[in-house]
């Protein structure tokens, strides 16, 4: 696993250089779900920048869509786009708008951003591979806090109704949103006994631990006739000493100085 | 006497079994939405959302994504008003090619009430980029229009209805989006219409020959975009528009025809349709008698306008 720490550490410090350029965005959620997506992106999917368009390629969609950075980063580094290209993000003129937009961005499966939407579209994208009894597989990122969409319950029925088991709904659980934590702002917990009433297969794991990472997507294959939840604990802001945990960091970046502190810390890590 | 949304359902079974990457998706509705045929042809392809309009639309979102032509149908209430953003953001935005079949439009939805009667869709549809809106006037312009529908890539609005619809066209119609049709000649003022208002627009159009005012009669089945020619010169040879929806008269077929007039040929145009009001519960005649959507108040009103009254 000591390559997938390496990736990951790379994209935190990418995130962190985009969003500093940027001046705006969303630091804390993009790097608590960096783990996760350097996995998916590094050792899961089957997923190929020079055969974008393969019908039999694995799928991932940010459901979280303002994580943005975190999605951006993986695929520059998996090659779907110039790593030069990254500081451009959220400004006039670049294809890296402030929410992925699939019509812009190579790599994107699905335009998000607007809470739940990204969720309900993987489910469609789903159902799509059963009708064609295609064999790809779909995996889709959602925020703790976006579970309080309405339209995440509509499709977490509609999935289990029609048994996708080549769906698999990570749940990026760090426990804060912008308001303050889940239990202040809405309550989403019990989330495993919600997610298996609903007729999930669920997992739990620690979102940062890539053997974790790497048996809950084992067993997600294993299981027939039902979709996976894995909830995966995380960090907002892992990484970086004094963003983790910090409600503060959700759609704040930092100035020059935090940057340059940021990035001494995660350099330290490689 | 023909539903358009009966139509709709004929036509989809026929496309369904030229083209295996129809899917159709409907949100427990599939019996008043006449999807119900397709769904007993083709099950595999057939998806019922539940009564969840919003997953109704993102499902039919991923679904394009894959290479799917996903025609989903609600009520159009449902449709535009309860998964509206799920249009912009998942449908229109990523410009996916989902056609969206909103059926029970309008008033003549009738005893169900003013709660089920859309009189908004278009207006809230038309706002959004990407988004191109057809509302057939009769059995053949909708599955001609339909069948259009499915070739088009991108999202499409379709609005349909729930009540039987006379003839307007024969077999030998085509259907040509974003074109309009001049269904009667005339010099002396201009009655365009839309969806089931086209049989009274027809009629007002004889009763105004009779006290000798020659109307021209345009049928507008693709509101947007919208035949802005038509539109101009029938402005430039009557001078005189008189609009007729079953549909608000904010925002909808009148204001796009104001909008193309205000900028390229100024002259009056009159607007009828629902004179931002909720419908009720009544029959559908009953309804459109009280809101004045008869062809006596057509010609009425087109007669005060020539006579400058």
């Amino acid at each position: 696993m000591e390559p997938m720490k390496i990736y990951a550490n790379q994209l935190r410090i990418h995130i962190i250089n985009m969003l500093a350029a940027a001046g705006s965005g969303h630091p804390g959620g993009a790097l608590s779900a960096a783990d996760l997506l350097i996995y998916l992106y590094f050792k899961e999917m089957k997923i190929d920048s020079e055969d974008k368009e393969n019908p039999d390629r694995d799928r991932f969609i940010l459901s979280k869509g303002h994580a943005a950075p975190v999605l951006y980063g993986t695929l520059a580094m998996k090659g779907f786009f110039n790593t030069s290209e990254l500081t451009n993000l959220r400004k006039l003129g670049s294809f890296l708008q402030g929410h992925p937009d699939m019509l812009k961005v190579p790599g994107v499966e699905m335009s998000t951003g607007s809470l739940g939407q990204g969720f309900s579209a993987s489910v469609g994208v789903a159902l799509g591979g059963k009708i064609d009894e295609k064999s790809y597989r779909v995996y889709t990122l959602l925020g703790d806090g976006e579970l309080q969409e309405g339209i995440i319950w509509e499709a977490a029925m509609a999935a289990s109704h029609y048994k996708l088991d080549n769906l698999v709904a990570i749940i990026d659980h760090n426990g804060l949103q912008i308001d303050g934590t889940n239990d202040e702002v809405m309550k989403v917990n019990p989330l495993k006994e919600k997610w298996e009433s609903f007729g999930w297969n669920v997992i739990e794991i620690d979102g940062h631990c890539f053997t974790d990472i790497e048996k809950s997507f084992k067993q997600a294959k294993e299981v027939k006739g039902k979709p996976t939840a894995i909830i995966a604990k995380t960090s907002k802001g892992k990484g970086v000493s004094f963003m983790e945990n910090q409600v503060g960091w959700h759609g704040v970046t930092p100035s020059e100085a935090e940057r340059v502190k940021a990035i001494e810390e995660l350099e330290k890590n490689i | 006497m023909i539903a358009t949304r009966e139509s709709y359902g004929n036509i989809l079974i026929e496309l369904g079994k030229e083209n295996k990457d129809i899917v159709v998706l409907d949100a427990d509705l599939s019996k008043s939405t006449k999807t119900a045929g397709f769904a007993k042809q083709f099950p595999k392809r057939f998806i019922n959302a539940g009564i969840a309009e919003q997953n109704l639309m993102g499902m039919a979102a991923g679904l394009a994504t894959t290479g799917k032509i996903p025609f989903a149908s609600t009520f159009a209430v449902f449709a535009t008003g309860r998964a509206f953003e799920i249009i912009r953001n998942s449908i229109c935005y990523p410009k996916l090619n989902v056609k969206i079949a909103a059926t029970h439009a309008g008033i003549t939805v009738g005893e169900d009430g003013g709660s089920h009667q859309s009189i908004e869709d278009i207006a809230i549809m038309r706002s959004l980029p990407n988004m191109k809106i057809i509302v057939p006037a009769d059995d053949v312009e909708t599955r001609q229009a339909v069948r259009a529908a499915a070739l088009i890539d991108g999202p499409v609005y379709l609005r349909l209805g729930r009540l039987g619809v006379p003839p307007i066209f024969d077999e030998n119609h085509t259907f040509t989006f974003g074109k309009g049709n001049v269904l009667k000649d005339g010099k002396d003022i201009t009655i365009i219409g839309m969806g089931l208002m086209i049989s009274k627009c027809l009629q007002a159009a004889e009763l105004l020959k009779q006290e000798g005012i020659s109307a021209r009669v345009i049928n507008i089945s693709t509101i947007k975009p919208i035949d802005e020619e038509l539109i101009i010169k029938a402005a430039k040879e009557t001078k005189r528009i008189l609009t007729v929806e079953e549909h608000s008269v904010i925002g909808g077929l009148g204001s796009a025809v104001c909008d193309v007039l205000s900028e390229h040929y100024p002259v009056q145009v009159v607007k009828m349709g629902m004179n931002d009001t909720f419908g009720e519960s009544g029959k559908p005649e009953e309804l459109l008698q009280k809101y004045g959507l008869t062809a006596e108040n057509i010609y009425a009103t087109a007669e005060k306008i020539v006579k400058n009254k």
